[in-house]
């Protein structure tokens, strides 16, 4: 038999058994056996150079088709038999309900996100975000916003005080009690027009228990330039509370009195419990009051040199633990900062 | 303030239901909450008489109280000391519904046994009942309550409660909330006639009154009685004062306080036989004067302390609380009425300094205006006259070395648009003005007024407090809401911001938990975390805290990190992960101090044993990992080199160092802290100055391009010394031409490598910019990095 021939009926026997083939074990075989390095395709090919020029041509012409073609069948057997393997999957049994190889969940603090969503409204507004000195000067967090000493609105911020003595003078250190001392570093080095807002960690000399805490986070926002009415102070902030509470959360804007604006003003949005018609929760008002806001006061402009007579503006403060409160029913403000996973793993 | 309704009424006709009243006095300003003083709330509360007081006879400070209640007897068990038989009082039988006198909050009462004695009902206080927060006692009844009436037919009443804000004094009194009212509602006003008769010889022969100090003094009011009687004041009144949460005392007294409530000017009336020389000098004190307040208190006075002497000593300390020297008594018969002003700051310094908060300072710190004090005192005298009877002296005293004049301010229409962006009509503005009692003058000026307020309003100085007058009483609700129109600001990035939030984002990212934790903390805490005394630098003290806790700025945030793992570790099983990035407060001389932000975050030791993970060992690679992963994030390199930092255990841990700087210190927790802690497992912890890493992480970079040739890998095992570090070899292999990235994939030592020997296997990638690199540049290279190797390090291939 010349060794075309040999070609032909190898091609036969191969491709024969091939179609009978079935299961990976046998086809592996199979390809040992044809295609493998001590197949008889194998050893023609390899006894090409021992013959003459014009067998070598034909043979390895035949040879090398031969072997192309049956790799392209084995790879086409493979293929069906792997079809045929996922169709039958469904068979095998996998306990889907057995629990997955997790990877470690974190978390950020929910004060944390609600400052990052509060910040991110206003800053999509032109308000750039800054942060201040926590540990601040008497000057900054009460004489330059209109709170002289022995004023009565000096009571209702009960302050840390600093151990601190200076070289000479009486210059009173403190930790700030609000994070309104920013509207005027903020201004005595800028001028209008200007859109901050700032969020921070603010301190009171109070005892702690379910509803109070020696310190806590507000967001502070102001914005000065020629023409800001408190027209734009409510615009404003009924933008930020339809964009955080929900486009159908009522807002009520009344008079209220802070020594840093005038007129002032406070915001207050519907209890969500009872939609206004009065609960335990609102303490029957059916409004949950928000933030404190007003006109910045003629005084504190004049203080860092801004002609009230020219410039205008609006300010306004918020305190942070409120909100997740209310949002999620949390009735003790402890938990924020007690540190327990099972609780700062919900949010 | 709490303002009876029916009160309310005699100076202002109410024709709307008081939740109205509430809500537009809560919208101009004033937040009012209504309380309605019996009905509902009082049901099953009656009237009741002390029969007997007797001492519990298993607790001396108990005593067993037995009440007429009309048709029957009760004995209660009850902790009041001032009970006496006769008292008339409120007795609530159980079932019914009080509020609790510690916590506040609303609860049946129901049958208690205490100390071995059965009680049935109770006598209330007046928090008890919801009509003032006064817990220290029983609330008494005049004596005309009849024992087993309800109470609620006695004392009903609707009360508004007002918080008043501290600009608003006048509001302080029900004529000056008649006022608010009247102009909220437009109703006319009536004021209470004052007319009595003075047939006494004149004041100026009896009294003189000298202010020394004017700066704190500037109108100083008085009036004489003779020949009254004391006893109790009648019903009305004390029903009155009850409602708004005073206890009546006896005529004179109450007189003053009703005065006081009536227009918002606190009197007081001293016994003016015990007045020596009949001479009331206002002055500061001197350094060692001291007197015993009405609270029976003595008080210790300082030259900054503003005080009403006689010619001997004082009698009172100005405008806080009287001394119980001048007291009016039962035996006393003539009445020296002081109505006066004084410097609210002053008042302000003497009553937190003293601790002493009355009714009077709160008053005057908020400041009222000296023209209040004559109107007040003339309706003092004749209410006096009328309950206790005697003769006026002819006239008043009336010293007034403040007396100014009246402020005039310009209030211009256009400046009302430019501030509230609404414009209002000029009569609109005027009408407005002219309701609350301002006077306004129309000048040459277009829309334009000069404006004068009335002589109960002290807050206003400036032409913007009278925009918020008009804006409150024609309401906020007519400002329409706009959006910003201005320009928009330019910025300045501030990159701390979006720094803290990338490294947060990335920890969570990497299953650590975010917590916060005070700034505030203790000493011992601080000492103890950082295993370091005495502490360098020394934290920040607070002069005034709570508690001991929190009595200084942390230096460290690990204290707080460590004290939650604690907690946590008490309920939890397998891995905690937590972090915190916070301030740190570091002294500096005659400056704020510094406020760095720091990182830091703490590993415990194991993976959770749970189907289908392994458990995993934590070790200094791991926390190591953390830090190295985060910092790749904003692109920057860390090298890390032995630390000592006495916190940490010693020899296994490292410094975190970016170009040359220490920015931190990441390792294993000393296990001496973590006990410290309470904590018994190996805790992981790095600590990371982020405004140290900040400027490290921004800067330009360069963009490199992707290769075009493909790379070659060669594996290479190297035999070294154990000393020899896996940073000294990296070092040799980076300096050489092709290599491209060098990773370290296996650190063996063991049996197979000579003793004090260890192998490090790293893969080796060779890369040109130029070409496809052949197998014979690569081994040449390969060559000379071995070559290399063993010169400097002594390094062989692994066979
Ligand atoms: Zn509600």
């Amino acid at each position: 038999m010349s060794l075309l021939e040999q070609i032909g009926k190898l091609k036969e026997e191969a491709l024969g058994e091939l179609a009978e083939a079935s299961g990976a074990k046998e086809i592996e075989a199979w390809r040992i056996r044809y295609l493998g390095k001590k197949s008889r395709l194998n050893d023609i090919l390899r006894g090409l150079s021992n013959l003459l020029l014009d067998e070598r041509k034909e043979v390895g012409a035949g040879a090398n088709r031969l072997k192309a073609e049956l790799e392209k069948s084995l790879s086409q057997k493979e293929q069906a038999l792997s079809r045929k393997q996922i169709e039958s999957a469904g068979e095998e049994y996998l306990d889907v309900s057995l629990p997955g190889r997790s990877l470690p969940v974190g978390r950020l603090h929910p004060v944390t996100q609600v400052i990052d969503e509060m910040s991110q409204i206003f800053i999509s507004m032109g308000f750039q975000a800054l942060e201040g000195p926590e540990v601040e000067w008497d000057y900054y967090n009460f004489e330059a916003l209109n709170i002289p000493k022995e004023h009565p609105a000096r009571d209702t911020m009960a302050t840390l005080w600093v151990d601190y003595e200076t070289d000479g003078g009486d210059r009173p250190m403190l930790l700030r009690t609000h994070t309104s001392p920013m509207q005027i570093r903020v201004m005595e080095k800028a001028q209008p027009p200007l859109r901050v807002v700032v969020p921070g960690k603010v301190y009171r000399y109070e005892a702690t228990d379910a509803t109070h805490i020696p310190m806590f986070f507000q967001i502070e926002g102001f914005a000065i330039d020629k023409n800001i009415t408190m027209a734009d102070l409510k615009g404003t902030l009924y933008e930020f509370s339809r964009r955080f509470f929900g486009r159908d959360r009522k807002v009520r804007f009344r008079c209220d009195y802070f020594p840093f604006v005038e007129p002032g003003v406070e915001m207050a949005i519907e209890c969500a419990v009872c939609k206004g018609s009065g609960c335990r929760l609102c303490s029957n008002s059916g409004w949950i009051e928000i933030l404190g806001a007003g006109m910045v006061h003629p005084k504190v402009l004049e203080r860092v040199n801004i002609d009230p007579e020219v410039y205008s503006g609006f300010a306004f403060g918020m305190g942070i633990e409120r909100i997740p409160m209310l949002r999620y029913g949390i009735d003790d403000i402890r938990l924020f900062y007690g540190s327990d996973l099972r609780f700062l793993r919900q949010f | 303030m709490k303002v009876p309704l029916k009160w309310l009424k005699e100076y202002v006709d109410i024709n709307l239901p008081p939740a109205e009243i509430a809500r537009r006095l809560t919208m101009a300003g004033t937040e009012v909450s209504l309380q309605s003083l019996g009905g509902e709330s009082w049901r099953g509360v009656v009237i009741g008489e002390i029969v007997a007081v007797e001492v519990h006879p298993n607790a001396d400070r108990l005593r067993l109280v037995t009440v007429n209640l009309g048709v029957e007897e009760q004995t209660v068990v009850c902790g009041a000391p001032n009970l006496t038989a006769g008292d008339k009082i409120a007795f609530a039988s159980v079932g019914t519904e009080l509020i609790d006198g510690y916590s506040g909050k609303k609860a049946i009462l129901k049958p208690a046994k205490i100390r071995g004695v059965t009680s049935c009902g109770m006598v209330c206080s007046e928090k008890e009942l919801g009509i003032s927060d006064s817990h220290e006692g029983i609330m008494v009844l005049p004596p005309e309550a009849p024992p087993g009436k309800p109470l609620a037919d006695f004392l009903a009443e609707i009360v508004l409660d007002l918080e008043v804000t501290p600009n608003r004094p006048d509001l302080l009194s029900v004529i000056g909330v008649a006022r608010e009212v009247a102009a909220l509602t437009n109703q006319p006003l009536t004021l209470p006639e004052v007319e009595y008769e003075e047939p006494g010889s004149p004041i100026e022969e009896q009294v003189s009154v000298t202010i020394v100090d004017p700066d704190l003094c500037p109108r100083y009011c008085a009036s004489l009685i003779n020949g009254i009687k004391i006893g109790e004041s009648p019903e009305w009144l004390k029903q009155r004062l009850l409602a708004c949460g005073m206890r009546p005392i006896n005529n004179i007294v109450d007189a003053t306080n009703y005065v006081m409530l009536e227009y918002g000017q606190p009197l007081h009336g001293f016994d003016f036989d015990r007045i020596k020389g009949g001479k009331i000098s206002v002055r500061r004190a001197t350094k060692d004067e001291a007197i015993v307040t009405l609270d029976d208190a003595e008080r210790k006075l300082d030259s900054n302390t503003l005080v009403i002497a006689d010619s001997e000593r004082v009698v009172a300390i100005a405008g806080v609380m009287g001394g119980a020297n001048s007291e009016v008594s039962e035996r006393t018969t003539s009445i020296l009425l002081e109505s006066a002003n004084f410097n609210p700051a002053s008042i302000h310094y003497t009553s937190h300094g003293l601790r002493l908060v009355s009714e009077a300072s709160i008053r005057f710190e908020r400041s009222i205006r000296p023209e209040l004090t004559e109107p007040a005192l003339k309706r003092a005298t004749q209410l006096i006259i009328e309950l206790a009877g005697g003769e006026a002296a002819k006239g008043i005293i009336d010293v007034y070395p403040g007396k100014k004049e009246q402020k005039k301010i310009r209030l211009r229409a256009g400046e009302v648009e430019r501030l509230l962006g609404v414009k209002f009509s000029t009569e609109q503005i005027k009408d407005t003005l002219i309701s609350l009692g301002f006077k306004a003058e129309k000048t040459t000026g277009e829309a334009e007024f000069i404006i004068t307020s009335p002589y109960w309003r002290s807050d206003i100085s400036i032409e913007a407090d009278l925009v918020e007058e008009v804006a409150r009483v024609i309401g906020y609700d007519a400002i329409p809401m706009t959006m910003l129109s201005s320009s928009l600001p330019q910025q300045d990035p501030e990159p701390m911001l979006d720094f803290k939030k990338e490294v947060k984002q990335v920890l969570a990212g990497y299953g650590f938990q975010e917590i916060i934790g005070y700034s505030l903390t203790s000493r011992e805490v601080l000492e103890k975390a950082l295993a370091c005394t005495p502490l360098e630098p020394p934290p920040i003290r607070l002069s005034n805290t709570m508690t001991v806790d929190q009595e200084y700025l942390r230096t460290s945030l690990r204290g707080n990190l460590l004290t939650a793992l604690a907690t946590n570790l008490r309920h939890e099983e397998g891995a905690i992960r937590l972090f915190e990035l916070g301030r740190i407060y570091l002294p500096r001389n005659n400056d704020l101090p510094e406020e760095p932000e720091y990182l830091c975050g703490i590993m415990s030791s194991e993976i959770e044993k749970a189907w289908p993970n392994q458990p995993q060992y934590l070790d200094f690679f791991s926390v190591k990992g953390v830090v190295e992963s985060l910092l790749a994030k904003p692109g920057v390199s860390a090298g890390f080199k032995e630390s000592n930092d006495s916190g940490m255990y010693p020899g296994r841990q490292a410094a975190v160092v970016v170009d040359k700087d220490e920015l931190g210190v990441v390792g294993e927790l000393n296990p001496k802290v973590a006990e410290a802690f309470d904590i018994s497992q190996p805790v992981y912890l790095f600590e990371i100055d982020l405004s140290k890493l900040l400027p490290h992480t921004i800067g330009y970079k360069l963009y490199k391009p992707i290769a075009r040739f493909p790379a070659v890998m060669r594996d290479i095992a190297l035999v070294v010394d154990a000393k020899v570090t896996h940073r000294q070899v990296l070092e040799i292999i980076k300096g050489f031409p092709l290599v491209e990235k060098i990773t370290l994939f296996d650190v063996y030592t063991g049996k197979q490598v000579p003793a004090g020997k260890k192998s490090l296997a790293y893969r080796i990638s060779f890369q040109s910019k130029e070409h496809t690199l052949t197998d014979k540049e690569v081994d040449k290279v390969q060559q000379q990095i071995l070559d290399k190797l063993a010169d400097k390090l002594g390094a062989v291939l692994r066979a």
